[in-house]
């Protein structure tokens, strides 16, 4: 379990990185903590020419507030964001789901960009900006762009991002007044994947659930909590499939969509 | 000769007392196996392994692996067939174990060859560099699968996967089960597990051309009989291989056993790179190819009275050993066979054991060895026998346990269980533990609509291994032919030195058990010294050291077997020193008392001498010593039991020396959502005899606890249908941590051992047998089930609980959703909507430059016969990128309707190998549906750690290809937007309905 050989730059400046990228395309992994990446390295599942260790470029390492919108460095680490204080009147569901990602040790290593392009489908982070609909910047020499978490997910481990960009800042909605939220998790231990992770916003009549664990990635669904709730919650367990593994079955991942997600959205109705 | 007497103040047998090994411990100052220095040009070897799980080697070149920096040599399954026998066997069966694959693998991760190199970085970048041909043959993954006649033979010579059945009648069973009023029966899949430690294998090897010796140090723990299986597999005497163990252990637990077979590869690695060798196994290696605990398929049937008392036992048992039977196996068998009728008076006794092999890796070893699965058997079986008559679980229990007065007793299968008072224990525990409070916990639980329940569990736990019981798995007349084996001889030395400071050697190979710690207390009572002042060495040198076959860490031996020869050798010390002393001292010895670091005479207090002085006179004055008193002082003691016997001609076998008593009981809450299931308090008592320090007993238990809570919710070493293993790192193979392990009630009742010299007995393992099972029994009495299949995961619970799920709405029928149980086949389908033709489709299909761009990463498609190519490609999925050696072909061709389209890669990091059927139907209002049906299987490293993604993985990969076909045939113009196709047209509405555009 020792990786192949490969060139390492600690990058400082964003240009840096971009220039690096645009060069390097195919053979160029950014490294942003880590804590998939070197698991996959030292497996021997990924090659790459040269490592771009994105964590000390400052510019990608801020907290801010612009207006309505959080906006996140990718190179900010999980602990970081978890300790920034306002978080949980900023966006309460990050810091509700953030205690879930891995633990107090990968979260002080784990990036928020980081956990975000790896896109791992019962990864927390990637369902808290799916049912924010937050967006992520991303960058290359060619162009800067902005992808809404919809488009920017497309599967397992799959993103929008080209090889030649980086994901540069998160953009999470700032909860808006009379926003609830709600998050829940079920894994096999504390800190491990999720078999179904549900998160919630309710503002008013409107509601949004959504879920990860169940489909090759987050999926989110406008809900009417009332009557036909429970269909709904059918219909869409139904819909996001499932897969059976060594941990749980298809079955009762739909299972848990449709009574946690009921209960979950109940809780978090006012 | 007059005896002295030790009154001690500084140290007493019993006492809690602080572990002497913690304090290098914990500040990082450990000796573990990686730490031993090794000589100045020491190279490393990496392991290359078989992704397959049955298959010939064809062919291996190792040519180009050779040729790179750095690396010296490569072993392979030829050097060991020149320099080497196979691992001798315990059963007589014509199969042959190689420490390194010589024509043929038959688990995934067996040995196929050994780089040799500078680093362990440069090993591994060469093992990527070997080829290996394969010829994939049929495997056999499950227990019972493997017995049918028409199941794949992993040994042709032995013509059968079962490689020992035997049958064994005790008393008069047929008769029992005529006349029982009821006979009731389950049937148990016990899977398979593994007590895991922190510190996988380490071994350094060297080889020595001029004596054609093997020196090799490696993490081993014993039994030392492996000692002879090593030597005669590296073709020397016993002094031909010298094996030494480092002084810490990363924890063992059984596993390190297994590194026997490692042993031999790397010494012969050693002579193959005319160099020492050090190779340290990685936790993918350990998980997949160490070893592990047998899984056990288990018939039990028990013939019962209306009361509930049993009268007859009928087990039916497949172990499954893995591809090969490596020694000590079938020991898991047969160190429970004398204790089948576990704590329980039943004389009648029917077993048939079958030993089965399948394409798994060999197991070994493991803590609870053969308990687990026997009391899982058998308690969950007394549980419902109670549920059947309508009786308490506990009133069977107590109706059956074998009554304090026929101590000791003899069991019908042979064991003579020394000592006990299991009713006292039940009783200790009912009231200490709290069980009617838990009762009405449950009451309470029930009555709120949860699910709540109580299980028990009562065990015998054996320690100190027969040495022959393992010989029961031959008949009477061969174990004639073999000439009888039995005992367990232990052994420790101790010597004062010059300075008076005492030391000790014992063999006993620790574990984390805290062995110096008790050895130095038995001493320090003996001497009357300060336990400080003893020194216990616990490195083991077999070229110096006294050992036995015996020697070693396992079946819980050290209390009871090892700490007594401690006390033999310190007590002869001891009365060498008085005879000395008195002659000093002009008193008897049989006067003299050891306290206080000073030898007192009891009629004279005034009179006593310096526990140094009298220990240096043997080195600095041995002329003054007494007549007959040779000088110097080293004592070496060995000690064995008279009491372990070979098995007789009936086949009754002491299988252990000590038997301990274990009764347990727990409460489980059930969330009736998410299943998962929370102790709500667990109790354990535990007689192991007469404690020598119950803080170490204390954390035996919990360990053992902590593993059995893994074994009963967590941890199930699993595999694919085609044998593809599937829990390779610590996130697919849960090891509860401490926020998962709740602390149990602990209580102790001693009554000591009347056969060991300090009355202990061992205590490592109870827990391991017990708590699974008790766990078990508490979901059984909560959920009302009676098949209860461990782990007990949240969804294998909440599926019990029931799930009753809506028939799927029409359009989410497709297979897709289901992935086949098993889990080793990948398969979906999809639907792709093109607008050119169906010709126009086929024969783009049909054209190897259309293929080449459609099929990703293609680097290079050669023509390999008829529709049939080689190609080099890079499959691709997120971050992971892996270079397949793949060969492509289209079969089954129907123009235009249908054809296949098939694939089949190897690359370093496994291999892949599916198929497409491809239909095409022609549109209404022109152009084409293309629908496809895949199926996958993919094995080796990317299978084992990987298995949680690669449903999702594969579908990432199938669906670029028809995405690329379509834009193909269509023209780059075509997007997704418009058209429906499969689960994508699933996602996109589901973004419509969402939050696509949302606030």
């Amino acid at each position: 379990m020792k990786p192949a050989p490969f060139d390492y730059v600690r990058a400082t400046t964003r240009d840096e990185v971009l220039t690096l990228l645009a060069e390097g395309s195919e053979q160029v992994r950014v490294l942003a903590g880590g804590q998939s990446l070197m698991a996959v390295l030292n497996m021997r599942f990924a090659q790459p020419g040269l490592l771009v260790d994105i964590t000390a470029v400052e510019e990608l390492r801020r907290i801010e507030r612009r207006g309505d919108t959080l906006v996140v460095g990718a190179a900010v680490r999980q602990a970081e964001l978890l300790a920034w204080p306002g978080l949980a009147e900023t966006v309460p569901l990050v810091a509700r789901a953030l205690p879930w990602v891995g633990h107090y040790q990968t979260r002080n290593r784990g990036t928020i960009g980081g956990s975000l392009v790896h896109a791992d489908p019962s990864a927390e982070l990637p369902l808290c900006l799916a049912t924010l609909g937050g967006s992520v910047v991303l960058e290359s020499r060619r162009r800067r762009r902005t992808v809404p978490a919809d488009d920017f997910f497309q599967g397992v481990l799959t993103t929008a991002r080209e090889p030649d960009e980086v994901l540069t800042e998160v953009h999470l909605p700032v909860a808006r007044p009379g926003s609830r939220f709600g998050f829940r998790e079920v894994a096999m231990r504390h800190g491990d994947f999720a078999l179904v992770a549900l998160a919630a916003e309710v503002r008013g009549d409107e509601a949004w659930l959504g879920v990860g664990g169940v489909a090759d990635r987050p999926v989110v669904r406008r809900m009417k909590p009332g009557a036909a709730l429970a269909d709904d919650l059918d219909a869409l367990a139904w819909e996001l499939g499932g897969e059976d593994d060594g941990h749980a079955s298809a079955r009762y991942r739909r299972q848990l969509v449709r009574e946690l997600g009921y209960t979950l959205l109940t809780e978090t109705a006012p | 000769m007059a005896t002295a007497t030790q009154e001690s103040t500084t140290s007493a047998l019993g006492e809690r007392q602080t572990r002497l090994e913690d304090d290098a411990l914990l500040r990082g100052l450990g000796q573990y196996a990686d730490d031993l220095a090794t000589t100045p040009g020491t190279l490393q070897a990496a392991v290359l392994r078989s992704p397959h799980a049955h298959a010939r080697l064809v062919a291996l070149d190792a040519g180009e692996a050779l040729a790179m920096p750095g690396v010296h040599a490569v072993l392979t399954g030829a050097d060991v067939q020149r320099w080497a026998a196979p691992l001798p066997v315990g059963v007589r069966q014509p199969m042959e174990h190689w420490c390194l694959a010589v024509d043929r693998v038959r688990y995934v991760g067996e040995p196929v060859a050994v780089v040799v190199a500078d680093s362990r970085y440069l090993a591994e970048d060469a093992l990527d560099a070997i080829r290996a041909d394969y010829e994939v043959l049929d495997a056999v993954v499950a227990t019972e699968a493997a017995v049918a006649g028409d199941a794949p033979v992993l040994h042709e010579a032995v013509g059968s996967n079962v490689v020992n059945d035997r049958s064994f009648s005790y008393g008069e069973p047929d008769r029992a089960f005529r006349e029982a009023a009821r006979h009731v029966s389950l049937k148990i899949d016990y899977p398979r597990n593994s007590c895991t430690p922190i510190e996988c294998y380490v071994v350094v090897a060297r080889y020595d051309p001029a004596d054609g010796g093997y020196d090799v140090a490696a993490n081993f723990q014993g039994p030392f009989a492996l000692h002879s299986v090593m030597a005669r597999a590296l073709k020397v005497s016993g002094a031909g291989l010298r094996l030494r163990t480092p002084p810490d252990s990363g924890g063992s637990f059984g596993i390190k056993q297994g590194v026997l077979s490692y042993v031999v590869l790397m010494a012969l690695a050693a002579r193959k790179a005319g160099a020492p060798v050090k190779w340290v196994e990685d936790r993918l290696e350990h998980l997949q190819a160490a070893s592990s605990a047998t899984n056990r398929v288990t018939t039990i049937e028990a013939a019962v009275a209306e009361d509930g008392r049993i009268q007859g036992l009928r087990y039916d048992q497949l172990d499954d050993c893995g591809a090969y039977l490596r020694a000590p196996e079938p020991a898991t068998f047969y160190r429970m066979h004398g204790t089948l009728t576990g704590a329980y008076a039943v004389r009648n006794l029917a077993v048939r054991n079958r030993v089965v092999l399948t394409n798994k890796t060999p197991s070994g070893l493991n803590r609870g060895f053969g308990g687990p699965q026997v009391y899982f058997a058998l308690e969950r079986l007394v549980q419902h026998v109670a549920v059947e008559l309508g009786l308490d679980p506990l009133t069977v229990i107590l109706r059956n346990l074998i009554p304090a007065d026929a101590f000791p007793y003899r069991a019908p299968a042979g064991s003579l269980l020394d000592s006990g008072n299991y009713h006292a224990a039940v009783e200790l525990a009912r009231t200490g533990g709290g069980l009617q409070e838990l009762e009405e916990r449950r009451a309470a639980a029930r009555a709120a609509g949860r699910y709540y329940g109580i299980g028990f569990a009562a065990v015998v736990e054996p320690s100190i291994s027969n040495m022959g019981y393992i010989t029961t798995a031959m008949t009477p007349e061969e174990r004639r032919r073999a000439g009888p084996k039995n005992g367990a001889v232990s052994t420790a030395t101790l010597t004062v030195d010059p300075l008076g400071s005492v030391s000790v050697q014992i063999a006993s190979v620790p574990q984390g058990q805290g062995h110096r710690t008790a050895a130095a207390q038995v001493v320090a009572d003996v001497l009357g010294v300060p336990r400080e002042a003893v020194s216990v060495h616990v490195a083991l040198d077999t070229g110096k050291d006294a050992w036995s076959i015996a020697s070693g860490n396992y079946s819980s031996r050290f209390a009871g077997a090892v700490a007594g020869a401690v006390h033999k050798a310190a007590t002869r010390a001891r009365d060498r020193l008085a005879r000395i002393a008195a002659a000093q001292m002009g008193a008897d010895p049989g006067d003299l008392v050891f306290a206080d670091g000073r030898i007192h005479d009891r009629n004279d207090p005034a009179r006593s001498l310096s526990f140094h002085r009298a220990a240096g006179a043997v080195h600095w004055s041995p002329g003054l010593l007494p007549e007959d008193e040779p000088g110097g002082l080293r004592e070496t003691a060995f000690w064995s039991p008279p009491e372990l016997a070979a098995p007789d001609d009936d086949d009754r076998i002491n299988s252990s020396l000590c038997y301990g008593f274990v009764f347990d009981y727990c409460g489980v809450d059930i969330d009736p959502v998410t299943g998962r299931v929370t102790l709500d308090r667990y109790v354990t008592t535990h007689d192991a005899g007469r404690l020598l320090n119950p803080d170490l007993v204390d954390g035996q238990i919990r360990g053992g606890f902590a593993q059995a809570v893994g074994a009963a919710l967590y941890e199930e070493l699993a595999y694919g249908d085609d044998g593809s293993f599937r829990s390779g790192t610590l996130a697919d193979y849960l090891i509860p941590t401490a926020a998962e392990v709740p602390e149990p009630v602990i209580l102790h009742q001693e009554t000591p051992s009347p056969f060991t010299p300090l009355g202990a007995k061992g205590v490592g393992e109870g827990n391991n047998m017990s708590t699974p099972v008790c766990i078990a029994n508490a979901v059984a009495d909560a959920l009302g089930q009676r098949d209860i299949r461990l782990p007990l995961t949240p969804s294998r619970v909440r599926e019990m609980i029931g799930i009753t799920e809506s028939e799927p709405p029409a359009a989410h029928a497709a297979p897709s959703i289901e992935a086949p149980a098993g889990g080793s086949t990948l398969r979906a389908t999809g639907v792709v909507e093109l607008e050119a033709d169906a010709d126009t489709v086929y024969h783009a299909m049909l054209d190897p430059g259309v293929l080449s761009r459609i099929i990703p990463g293609c680097h290079a498609l050669e023509q390999d016969g008829d529709n049939a190519y080689r190609a080099d490609v890079t499959v691709g999925v997120g971050l992971i990128k892996a270079r397949f050696e793949a060969r492509v072909s289209l079969t089954d061709l129907d123009p235009p309707h249908a054809l296949r389209l098939n694939g089949a890669g190897s690359s370093a990091v496994g291999t892949a190998e599916g198929g497409a059927a491809v239909r095409l139907s022609p549109r209404e209002g022109g152009g084409t549906q293309l629908a496809y049906d895949y199926q996958a299987a993919v094995t080796g490293k990317v299978a084992s750690v990987g298995a949680r993604m690669l449903q999702g993985a594969s579908r990432v990969v199938v669906d670029q290809i028809f995405a690329r076909l379509r834009q193909e045939v269509d023209g780059p113009g075509a997007s997704a937007g418009d058209r429906a196709w499969g689960r994508r047209f699933r996602a996109w509405l589901l973004r419509l309905l969402g939050r696509g555009g949302a606030p």
